[in-house]
This record gives structure tokens, sequence and C-alpha cells, in this order.
């Protein structure tokens, strides 16, 4: 049966749509302003010609940050930390998470609570850099001098995603396991074998949210990587920033493009990579909310 | 539990005499051999202890020392000495920060002031937005343009900070003698919101301006992926309730009021809760990203005051001070909304 719209429902329709709408573009605007004034001359942007759609088209702010090893080597870094990052994370949190899952273990009670303390109450910034220095002297004495491997290993850890993933391993029906048991199976077995393809959605997820801590990681990243070579792409960004903003280094700049160009498309090269991948991450995304961590 | 007689002793009918009963003997063995059977049961389960490990250390060395760290707030700081040399100074350092009269007092009541506005701004302006965008985003009926509009509004979460940072700083940026001021500052400026002056020396050097450029952008970056979670709470209502309340003439007010404002309110409550929990963990990121000396007035936060003096500065003890001061309400908070979650809701979020 198919029912007239009320008139205050035909209201709200039409309001909801327009101001969608207007939200909807008001959160694309930046990116394609963005793009657009990544690739217009340089006149265009400096005297703000650019509102939608770009003018003068030109590549070279594109093609010179291409030509900077420094770009490169920054996109490396940034690969290095998500790709080793996520799989430390992930493997301290999935052995971790499957422990605390389990009900015969000891003092379940006490390391749970060593686990969710660290959510309620954090050191701060000055006590944790401290802590990263030793760390790093300690590094340096048994000769990691490489800092990314003290930010892979000492940072990025969070309890929330373990207590994900411990909720999802206590949903394995414990009768799986059993017959696993009777099969022979070890307990590196069943994890491996039942309690991993069994929640690996959740698995999926913590591991995006890992990735992505990782991607993103900027403050601890710019602290504690000394080397200029080290510095993954969010710390290269900020630095290209901080480098283009200065009027001093501007009054010389005397380039086709302008200079504003340049963090044009250092910001739409860093965010093509994830639009890529968006697509076949998504549900996994949406998921991960919904999940939330909220326990009943 | 009540000890009974009959847990110690037994009456033997047969020899007519009082034993000692076999499960307290059980019992007593238990609990005089304790950690014994502890170590039997890590010993038989040791593959299970062993997976615990890398976890436990990982918290310990990059969680839990850190906390030692923090007892610097109790000390003379000191760039050489370790914490557990450095000379005891009891709460000097809070004397400092809360009822000194120099220009660190001014500044921490000021850093404690802007991290509980800004996230109070962001709790009045920024929660309810993903609400509104949730119960727009039911109206659309077709899959495909919810789809579109979905996706669209969620675009900003993947940005990182610093780039996000770095294209607001971009879009409000000043302008030179060679170069315009950034587009939205213009586009402020023609609407009339703005004095083209104000503009034209850069938006985030203004002070009045910081909340706002924070707020909004904290908006354009979350809004949409947080409506995710309210928007699986409206789809959840099962369609004959509004044909129900459409039946009892129920217009669209009505209907929100009556069908869908009470299914989702336990996820808005819940979320509200986890919100004021967290009313003190500002994101020192964006903060650091987006301040500048000029605007040290509306933006300082405790964890950027803390940084400022602490990491780039020598202060290390005061430093610590206003981190301890600030973690401490902050953990009081979130015990507290977890407290009345569990008690409002059955649903606790530990």
């Amino acid at each position: 049966m198919k029912r007239k719209l009320e008139i205050s429902e035909l209201i709200f329709k039409i309001i909801s749509y327009t101001l969608l709408t207007i939200f909807a573009l008001c959160c694309l605007y930046p990116f394609v302003y963005a793009i657009s004034a990544a690739i217009s001359g340089r006149d265009a942007v400096e005297y703000s010609q650019v509102v939608l759609f770009p003018k003068d088209i030109q590549f070279d702010a594109f093609k010179r940050m291409f030509n900077n090893n420094m770009f490169w080597n920054a996109y490396s870094n940034t690969l290095f930390l998500t790709l080793y990052g996520t799989i430390w994370s992930l493997f301290v949190a999935i052995l971790g998470g499957y422990a605390l899952s389990k009900k015969r273990l000891l003092f379940r009670r006490g390391f749970n609570f060593f686990l969710v303390f660290t959510m309620w109450f954090s050191a701060g910034l000055v006590p944790q850099y401290l802590n990263y220095l030793q760390t790093k002297d300690i590094f340096n004495s048994v000769g990691i001098t490489d800092d990314k491997w003290l930010v892979v290993i000492a940072m990025g850890m969070a309890a929330m995603n373990i207590i994900l993933l411990r909720n999802a391993f206590e949903g394995v029906p414990s009768e799986i396991e059993e017959a696993a048991i009777v099969d022979g199976a070890s307990e590196f077995q069943v994890l491996r074998q039942v309690y991993i393809p069994m929640s690996k959605s959740t698995i999926a997820t913590v591991a995006l949210f890992f990735a992505i801590s990782r991607w993103n990681g900027y403050f601890w990243a710019r602290q504690m990587t000394s080397n200029s070579n080290e510095h993954p792409l969010q710390v290269f960004i900020r630095l290209q920033l901080e480098q283009y903003t200065d009027p001093e280094f501007m009054a010389g700049w005397n380039e086709v493009f302008a200079s504003d160009s340049m963090i044009y498309a250092l910001i739409v090269c860093s965010i093509v990579p994830i639009l890529v991948i968006y697509p076949f991450i998504q549900k996994y995304f949406a998921k991960g909310v919904n999940v939330g961590g909220v326990k009943e | 539990m009540k000890a009974k007689a009959a847990d110690f002793l037994v009456y033997d009918e047969v020899n007519q005499i009082y034993r000692e009963n076999p499960e307290q003997a059980v019992r007593d063995d238990v609990e005089k051999h304790y950690w014994l059977h502890v170590c039997r049961a890590v010993a038989k389960d040791w593959r299970l202890y062993l997976m615990l490990i890398p976890m436990l250390l990982v918290f310990l060395f990059w969680r839990y020392f850190p906390m030692y760290e923090l007892l610097g707030c109790f000390k003379v700081s000191d760039e050489v000495k370790p914490v557990a040399e450095q000379l005891f100074a009891g709460f000097s350092n809070f004397k400092v920060l809360l009822v000194g009269d120099g220009s660190k007092t001014t500044e921490f009541w000021r850093a404690l002031r802007n991290t509980f506005l800004l996230s109070f701004y962001g709790l009045c302006f920024g929660f309810p937005m993903p609400i509104i965008l949730a119960l727009f985003f039911n109206e659309i009926k077709s899959n495909i343009a919810r789809s579109v509009y979905q996706v669209m509004t969620y675009l900003p979460k993947f940005m990182s900070t610093v780039v996000m940072t770095s294209l607001v700083t971009m879009l409000v940026k000043q302008g030179s003698l060679t170069s315009n001021m950034g587009i939205v500052s213009q586009l402020l400026c023609n609407l009339g919101l703005v004095s083209k002056e104000v503009a034209q020396g850069g938006l985030l050097n203004q002070p009045g301006f910081f909340r706002s450029i924070y707020q909004i952008s904290g908006i354009w970056e979350a809004a949409g992926y947080d409506s995710i979670v309210f928007f699986a709470a409206i789809i959840a209502i099962s369609p004959t309730s509004y044909e129900a309340a459409q039946i009892d003439g129920a217009g669209k007010m009505a209907q929100m009021k009556y069908v869908v404002l009470p299914s989702i309110l336990s996820t808005i409550v819940i979320m509200l809760i986890t919100r004021i929990g967290s009313l003190l963990n500002i994101g020192y990121e964006k903060v650091l990203l987006l301040y500048n000396t000029n605007t040290y007035v509306t933006a300082d936060v405790v964890s950027t005051f803390a940084q400022r003096y602490g990491m780039a500065g020598a202060a290390k003890g005061i430093a610590s001070a206003a981190e301890m001061m600030n973690n401490v309400i902050g953990m009081l908070l979130v015990i507290g909304a977890n407290t009345i979650a569990r008690k409002a809701s059955d649903v606790s979020l530990y």
C-alpha cells in the first residue's frame, strides 16, 4: 500500500536533501580545490582566479615533487612503518587477545585491568618522551641505529584494539576448539586454524586501525626520527608546509607555478593512495565503528 | 560463606569417632600450596602464558615505565640524572602551577581552561552533527544516492591530521605582497563575515578565530564518519513502527519524537557519556599543528603547554606536574562516565 506523503514529511525530505547536499559539497570542495590549485598556473593561484576548476594547466609542481628524492624516501619510510608496524602490532594484539579470551587463564582480571588502566590513565607527553629517549639509547646500544624500528616497536599499541580482538575470540564457540583439541591440535594450532579464520573480519578491522594510525602517525615520528632520511610522509609534508609558508624562503621563488601548488600537490599525493584502496576497506571501516568496543 | 562444623569434621559411623573431612584436607592443601598450583597450571598451559608475554612487555615498557617517569613531577628536574636520583621537591612544582605568581601560573590556568573549552565546544557543536546527518541519511531511500552522499561525507576522515591541518592552513592562509589570501578567507571576506584586514593577516594568527577553525574543521573531518553508528541504530528501527505512528496520525515531527528518538536514545547516551569521559583528553596533535605564538591565548592546551616547557624547554618537572593534574582529572572523568553508563544502561564501555 503506497500512501501519500504528508506535508510535514515532504518538507523534512526537502530540507534534508538540501542540507545534506550542501554539507557533502562542503566536505568535497577542499579536495577539488586542492587538485585544481595543484595543477593551475602561477598567476591563477596567486591572484585567486582558481575557484573550482583549474586554469592555465601545468604539471610542473607534480614533476618537481616526483623528481625530489626526499619525497620518495618519505613515502618508502611511511610504507615501511605501516607494513612492519601493523605486522608487529597485530602479532602482539592477536596473541594477547587470544590469551585474555581464555576463561582458564589465571589472574585474568588482573591482566585485563593492566590493559584497561592504560586507557584511563596515560603518563602524558613529557614522561613518554623521556621513556622513548631511554629506549632509543638501549636500541642504539644493541646496534639498532635505524630509528624507524624504534617507532615500529615502541609506539602505536592500543589497548582498545586488543579488547576488540579479545571480544571476538570470546565469541568463537568453545565446541570447535574442543573438537580441535580432541584431534590433537596444540594451543598454537588452535589459534592459527580455528580462532584466526573464525574472526577474520574483526582481525581485518583491527589491522586497518593499526595501519591507519601508523600511516597517519606524525608527532612521535617527528620527535624520534632524528635523521631526515628517516622521516615518514606526514613529517615530510609538515616540514614542506613550514618551508613553503616561510616568507623569507618565498621571496626568492621564481617558478612557473605558485609555491602553494607544491603543497597542494603534496596533499593530493598523500590522499590518492588511500582513495584507491578505500572501496576495498570501506566495509571494515564501517564495521569497526559499530563494534566500537561496546561490550554488553 | 559461613563455615560449618561439618566442613571440618565428619562423624565416622563405623568406628564412632570424628574424622577430618577429606574435602577440607583438599581445601587446606589448595590454600597451603597456592603458588605451587599456580605454577603447575602455568606449566601445563605454558603456551597460553607465553602468548601473553609480548603484550605484557610492550605495555610495561612503553605504557607503565612512562608512568614512573611521571614521578618527575615531585622532583627537582635535572637534565642529567634519572628520575630516581633527582632530589625530592614535594609539591613545589604543583605550587608553581596552581598558586604561583609567575607567567607559568597564568599560562597553566589558561591552558586548563582552553582544554576544557575546546572539548566542551566540541561536545556542543560536534556531537549533535552526526545525529542530524544520520537522520538526513535516513530520508534518502535510494541506496545508491545514499552511498554517494555517505562516501562524500566520510572522505575527510581519511586524511591524516597533518594533511587536514595543512589543507586548513592553506585555505585560510594570510595574504602577502605576491599572493592573495586563502580561498576560504576570501569567501568569508566577500560574505562580510570577517573584515579584510583580519583575513589578510591570516585567520590562524587571530586568537579569536582559533576555536571556530578548530571546531569547524573537526566537524568537517569527523561528522560524516561518526554518523555511521547513529545511522546503524536508525535503520535498525522496524518499518512497522513508522507505519503504526502514521496510522495514528503522527506527522514527521511526531514520528521523530516518538519513534526515532526513543530508539536511538541508548546509542546517543553511550556516545555522550564517552565524550564527557574524554573531555580532557584532547588530541594534542591537531592543536600543535594549528596553533602559533599569536594564538596561545585561545589555543594553548595542557598537552601543548607541557610539550613547550618539557620537551622543547627544560622545565620537565613543571610540565610533568601539569600533565599529572590533567590526566588524573581525565581519569576520574572516564571512570565516572563509565560507572554512570553501566548504571544507566547495563552497557559498560570497558
